[in-house]
């Protein structure tokens, strides 16, 4: 229990501790909590080993799914884990994270069928969490090669590309400007899909491949020089995510409580003390993916009375799933279609956010003139996030760096893989299997 | 509402379903509860001679097998005969029988295959005022050892001699229930109807190990690190009683003898199924060992609705009516020719179909772009197997080839006329067609 001062709950603006150290730990608890071993039997009970199976082909890492579930089923959780993690070394984080609603389980015959499909992520996090949970970290690294590599950016891409290097024997230097590893997995993901502190632990858990180096606080175009480190390295891996926030460009940005919804997120994942973070009372999120749904429900937990997601689009365009979007309704999270920001109100600090309705018409969204004023204490941008500081001489393409195959960027001897880079979806999932990707190609052509 | 009443080799009770002699059998208490949910009749757990009772094992005496969900499919027992004094047994046998006298009463016995061990038992037993009596010549363990239970079941001229001795020495039905471990189940049939049994009574549980333990290497259920098999029955033994019970429906020699169903029952239409292949009644352990005794209630109303819906008034009116149409292979008419049909609207594209045709049998589905499936009728022998392992239920379908039309996997013409294998011209020992 907390002996801080409870903030009345109603309380007006922006303030700390509007609710109970019971009531937030209640909160922030797991959104699904795990299997017990007789759940995970009976739902793996229910996958029927299709042959060829859709959600294989589905998942952007190609676990094989079925097999996994099978081997839950007869009881041999472990090598269960060992399928998935071969395929997708941070597993257990997307068994957490993935919107799996979108992915395999969107295509599992019992959803098409039935509209319940097998609960592939949470027999996932089964299996990978009764691995971890045992301590065992089922690879080994290959003898040294003599190859070093230097990995800039410890998310994702950058955590399965160099565990794949490890193991194949290469020497890997992983650089991350954070003072902790794990990319958006420590900072970016709402704190109940992630709970117990699982993002340190799993990285911890994949280094036990030995082979690589973790240098933190090392950012690249600050303390690092990509041409040096081309010199002094055999291959270069970029996996830098995207670190700016897209700005409203609508007038009174600069009003106080209006802030990135990333960094409230990167506050609330990393605080000791829940009830020590500030939320409003009426608070706005601005955009229409997952952070906004993350920023938007957590805030909602954090005590706020009145939450409204605010989305220049229609609900079909929303980027966040139907999943994802149901999750916000549930946790009283209203959510506001073809709105878009005009202007943020206030005496200096923000009161209120004034939108303008829209329409799209010959696929173009345009205002209607109709507008509505929201009161916001707190306003959050969520709006999409850009590549900051991208190493001079690499090609761009749309905003980020451009790869061809296996995340080859215009320069030989650099690849680059996850949010920061061309091609696939801004998923975890899907930065994992470029890292992954780009780490074998890396392997066969220093080993070539 | 149909008439459930059955009238078994004279014994009348309110409705088909009674529970078999096992442990819901074993004392008065059980089976006034059994009465007051409501089951026609009991077979009072196997009693034995006079003197100290048997004892059974400290340990576990079940082991199980299990489908989805914990879902028990099977269950192996290595339970004894009742370890309870006969005098006690009499007493609440007589007690129960009082207290419900429109509930069938049957006593099951195992002693030492001695006619003066019968002549002393027959009588008190018949002095409680039961209906009949059920010789337990099959259970498989435990008392086999003593020459008991299966021992005694499995050597038909000793069958054909205890049912003599108890004809001959008590007024009350005499019904004789046979092991399914041996090699053909008409012989006990044939040797207890010679001896003048009124009935018999069939399967008794199979010879079974349940599972090893692979940490201590034991069979299951495990006594002091030691297994010994058990008798195996529940919903998996179903289908090999079924067969033995037919055998024994459609043989020559025992054609008629009255049959009490077992094995498996554990749903009114198990109970229908056993019998339309000429069981009497049916009996019922395992079932309400596993849910207890109110599942009489749904075997009542749904043998009911049924033989509504089919206008059935009595049981009687279907009993055995599946009997002739159980019949050898070589009597199968090789003229039928069917072709597997995929429902698209209800395929869910799992491709099990597929995975088990292409891997394991004939490579008759194709598999296309979009994960449709479909049957290559050139390639189609009709083996039913994708029906099997499809999880949508009527999604894959047998259609029957009209006669005139053209197989394309033999190139024939579908024949209307029957012809089986006795008259084939692969047959060396075909008979000419008349």
């Amino acid at each position: 229990m907390s002996n801080s001062q409870m903030t009345p709950r109603r309380a007006a603006g922006i303030a700390a501790g509007r609710l109970s150290a019971d009531q937030l730990a209640e909160n922030f608890d797991d959104l699904h909590a795990p299997y017990a071993p007789h759940e995970a039997a009976v739902a793996a009970d229910r996958c029927y080993f299709c042959y060829d199976a859709p959600c294989v082909t589905a998942c952007p890492t190609d676990i094989d799914i079925p097999l996994f579930i099978r081997q839950i089923q007869t009881g041999t959780p472990e090598a269960a884990a060992k399928t998935i993690l071969t395929q997708n070394i941070l597993g257990g984080m997307c068994a957490r994270v993935c919107p799996t609603e979108t992915l395999c389980e969107q295509v599992c015959v019992r959803e098409v069928s039935e509209g319940k499909p097998v609960e592939i992520g949470r027999l996932q996090r089964h299996a990978t969490d009764t691995l971890m949970e045992a301590g065992v970290h089922p690879f080994t690294r290959a003898k040294p090669t003599g190859k070093k590599v230097a990995v800039i950016g410890a998310g994702p891409a950058g955590l399965a590309c160099a565990h794949r290097l490890a193991m194949h024997g290469h020497e890997v230097s992983l650089y991350d400007a954070a003072p902790k590893p794990g990319g958006l997995n420590e900072f970016g993901i709402a704190a109940y899909k992630s709970t117990d502190d699982f993002a340190a632990r799993e990285v911890n858990w994949l280094m036990q491949i030995g082979g690589i180096t973790l240098h933190s606080g090392k950012a690249l175009g600050r303390d690092l020089e990509i041409s040096s480190l081309q010199k002094e390295y055999d291959a270069v891996f970029l996996g830098l995510g995207l670190g700016g926030v897209s700005a409203l460009r609508a007038a009174g940005e600069d009003r106080g409580g209006v802030e990135d919804a990333v960094s409230f997120i990167a506050d609330l994942r990393q605080a000791s003390d829940l009830a020590t973070l500030p939320v409003g009372r009426h608070v706005v999120v601005i955009g229409g993916g997952m952070t906004a749904v993350d920023a938007a429900v957590q805030s909602k937990l954090l005590g706020a009375e009145h939450v409204t997601i605010a989305y220049r689009r229609d609900r079909a365009a929303m980027s966040a799933s139907r999943y994802e979007q149901d999750l916000a309704a549930s946790h009283g999270v209203n959510i506001l279609f073809n709105a878009q920001p005009v202007a943020v109100h206030g005496n200096g600090a923000a009161t209120e956010v004034e939108f303008e309705y829209t329409a799209t018409q010959n696929d173009t969204l345009t205002g209607t003139g109709e507008t509505t004023r929201i009161k916001a204490d707190q306003v959050f941008k969520a709006i999409g996030q850009t590549l900051e500081d991208a190493p001079d001489g690499l090609k761009i393409e749309q905003g980020k760096i451009a790869v061809m195959g296996a995340g080859r960027t215009s320069q030989k001897g650099t690849w680059a893989g996850g949010d920061c880079a061309t091609g696939g979806d801004d998923l975890t999932v899907t930065a994992v299997a470029e890292g992954r990707d780009a780490a074998q190609d890396i392997h066969t052509t220093l080993m070539g | 509402m149909a008439d459930l009443t059955s009238t078994f080799v004279g014994i009348k009770s309110p409705n088909p379903f009674w529970l078999a002699s096992a442990p819901p059998t074993d004392k008065e208490y059980n089976v006034r509860r059994a009465f007051e949910a409501g089951w026609g009749g009991v077979v009072w757990k196997t009693l034995g001679s006079e003197g100290p009772p048997v004892v059974n094992v400290n340990g576990p005496r079940y082991g199980a097998i299990y489908g989805a969900d914990r879902r028990l499919l099977g269950l192996n027992n290595i339970e004894l005969i009742t370890d309870r004094p006969l005098q006690q047994n009499l007493r609440e046998i007589k007690a129960v029988k009082r207290d419900y006298p429109d509930r069938a009463m049957v006593v099951s016995l195992m002693v030492p295959c001695e006619e003066e061990a019968w002549k002393a038992i027959l009588p008190v037993v018949e002095d409680t005022g039961a209906d009949g009596i059920e010789l337990n010549f099959g259970c498989p363990h435990g008392m086999s050892e003593r020459g008991m239970g299966a021992a005694v079941g499995q050597v038909p001229e000793y069958i054909e001699m205890v049912a003599r001795w108890c004809k001959q020495n008590t007024r009350m039905p005499v019904i004789v229930k046979l092991t399914p471990n041996i090699t053909d189940i008409r012989k006990p049939a044939e040797a207890a109807k010679r001896g003048g049994a009124d009935a018999v009574s069939l399967i008794n549980t199979i010879n079974s190990i349940t599972s090893v333990n692979l940490d201590t290497m034991s069979p299951e259920p495990s006594i002091d690190g030691k297994g010994s098999h058990g008798g195996y029955c529940g919903p998996a033994v179903k289908p090999i009683a079924l067969s033995m019970v037919s055998e024994i429906a459609r043989h020559a020699d025992t054609a008629g003898l009255p049959i009490s169903g077992i094995g498996g029952v554990t749903t009114w239409r198990d109970a229908a199924e056993f019998m339309s292949l000429g069981c009497g009644n049916v009996q019922v352990c395992t079932a309400v060992m596993t849910y207890g005794f109110k599942i009489v209630s749904e075997m009542i109303s749904g043998l009911s609705d049924w033989m509504d819906e089919k206008g059935h008034t009595s049981t009687a009116d279907f009993v055995g009516q599946a009997v002739p149409n159980v019949t050898d292979w070589q009597y199968l008419n090789l003229n039928y020719v069917a072709k597997a049909k995929i429902n698209q609207d209800s395929c869910i594209s799992c491709g099990r179909c597929y995975a088990a045709c292409e891997d394991t049998s004939h490579q008759a589905i194709s598999m296309s772009p979009g994960r449709t499936f479909e049957v290559i009728d050139a390639e189609c022998v009709a083996c039913n197997l994708c029906v099997d392992v499809c999880p949508v239920e009527d999604c894959i379908s047998m259609e029957q080839m009209a006669p005139g039309e053209i197989d394309p996997r033999s190139g024939k013409l579908v024949e209307k006329d029957y012809a089986n294998w006795t008259t084939h011209p692969n047959n060396p020992g075909a008979v000419a067609a008349e």
